[in-house]
C-alpha cells in the first residue's frame, strides 16, 4: 500500500516535469489573438480587436535586433504610402528593457504605431520563432501571411502582399 | 515488524528519488525564446567582441591552417572564401 502510493507520487512528478507543449505557431488562416498593449505615449492603449476591419501589419522587434533596424524605414514608407488605404502598422517591442527601446526610437523614430510588451507575452502567444517576425492580419482578423527575417531584398515582395491585401480588402 | 523495519528506507529512498526528480526539472528549462535573445544578442556575449582581436586571430588561422569561418551565419566550409 504505502509503495504503491510512492509510486504514483513518482509517477506524478515524472509527468509534472514533462513541460507543456507550446501552442501550435500562429498560421495563414488562423485568428489571429487579441491583444491590447500600451503604447509609446504610454496613455493610449493599442487593441488589435478595436482594428478590425483594417489590413494591420503586426510586427515583432527588439532594439538589440539587426533585421529589425532594417525593417524601421521599410514600415515608415509602407505606413506614409498606405495608411490612408486602411493600413495600419502595430510594431510591437519586446525589449526586456524599457529605455533600450526608446534609445532605438530616438535613433530610428516611428511614424507608425510603437507598442510594449516588456514581459514577452505577446509573441508567446502569436508563437514567434524567429526575430522579426511580421503578420499580416485581414479586416475579419485572419493571418493572411506570415514573415520571419527581414532582408532589403524582402521589402518588394512584402509590399505586393501588402497591397494585394489592402485591394481585397472589404469596404 | 518486518514492514516498519522496510519502510523507513522506503521513505529515504522516496525523498532521493524526488529530489533527483526536482533536479531533473531544471533540466527541462526552455531555451530562450527568439524574443527573449537581448542579453545573448549583446556584444559581450560574442566569442571574441573586439573585431581587431578576432580579425587577426582569423588571419592566422587562415594563412597557418587554411581554416576559416565557423564564427557566424556566413563562410567556411566551401573552400571559395
Amino acid at each position: 500500500m504505502i509503495r504503491s502510493k510512492y509510486c504514483y507520487s513518482a509517477l506524478f512528478f515524472l509527468s509534472s516535469t514533462a513541460w507543456l507543449g507550446n501552442a501550435a505557431a500562429l498560421g495563414v488562416g488562423d485568428v489571429a489573438p487579441n491583444v491590447a498593449l500600451p503604447t509609446a505615449t504610454a496613455a493610449t492603449t493599442v487593441d488589435l480587436a478595436k482594428l478590425k476591419g483594417k489590413i494591420v501589419y503586426v510586427d515583432f522587434w527588439a532594439s538589440w535586433c539587426g533585421p529589425c533596424k532594417q525593417s524601421f524605414p521599410w514600415m515608415n514608407d509602407m505606413h506614409t504610402k498606405h495608411a490612408p488605404r486602411g493600413l495600419e502598422i502595430v510594431a510591437i517591442n519586446v525589449d526586456a528593457k524599457m529605455p533600450d527601446a526608446q534609445r532605438f526610437l530616438g535613433t530610428m523614430p516611428a511614424k507608425f504605431t510603437v507598442a510594449f510588451d516588456a514581459k514577452g507575452q505577446t509573441p508567446k502567444l502569436f508563437d514567434v520563432k524567429a526575430m522579426p517576425t511580421s503578420y499580416l492580419i485581414d479586416g475579419d482578423g485572419k493571418v493572411l501571411y506570415v514573415h520571419a527575417g527581414f532582408r532589403d531584398s524582402d521589402r518588394a515582395a512584402l509590399e505586393t502582399v501588402i497591397e494585394n491585401a489592402l485591394t481585397q480588402r472589404k469596404k | 515488524m518486518n514492514f516498519r523495519y522496510r519502510s523507513i528506507p522506503l521513505a529515504l529512498l522516496a525523498v532521493g528519488a524526488l529530489s533527483a526528480l526536482f533536479s531533473l526539472g531544471g533540466c527541462a528549462m526552455q531555451p530562450p525564446q527568439a524574443w527573449e535573445k537581448g542579453d545573448l544578442a549583446r556584444k559581450e556575449m560574442t566569442m571574441e567582441s573586439d573585431p581587431l582581436d578576432q580579425a587577426f586571430t582569423q588571419h592566422v588561422y587562415f594563412s597557418k591552417e587554411s581554416a576559416s569561418g565557423g564564427y557566424g551565419a556566413g563562410g567556411g566550409g566551401c573552400g571559395c572564401n
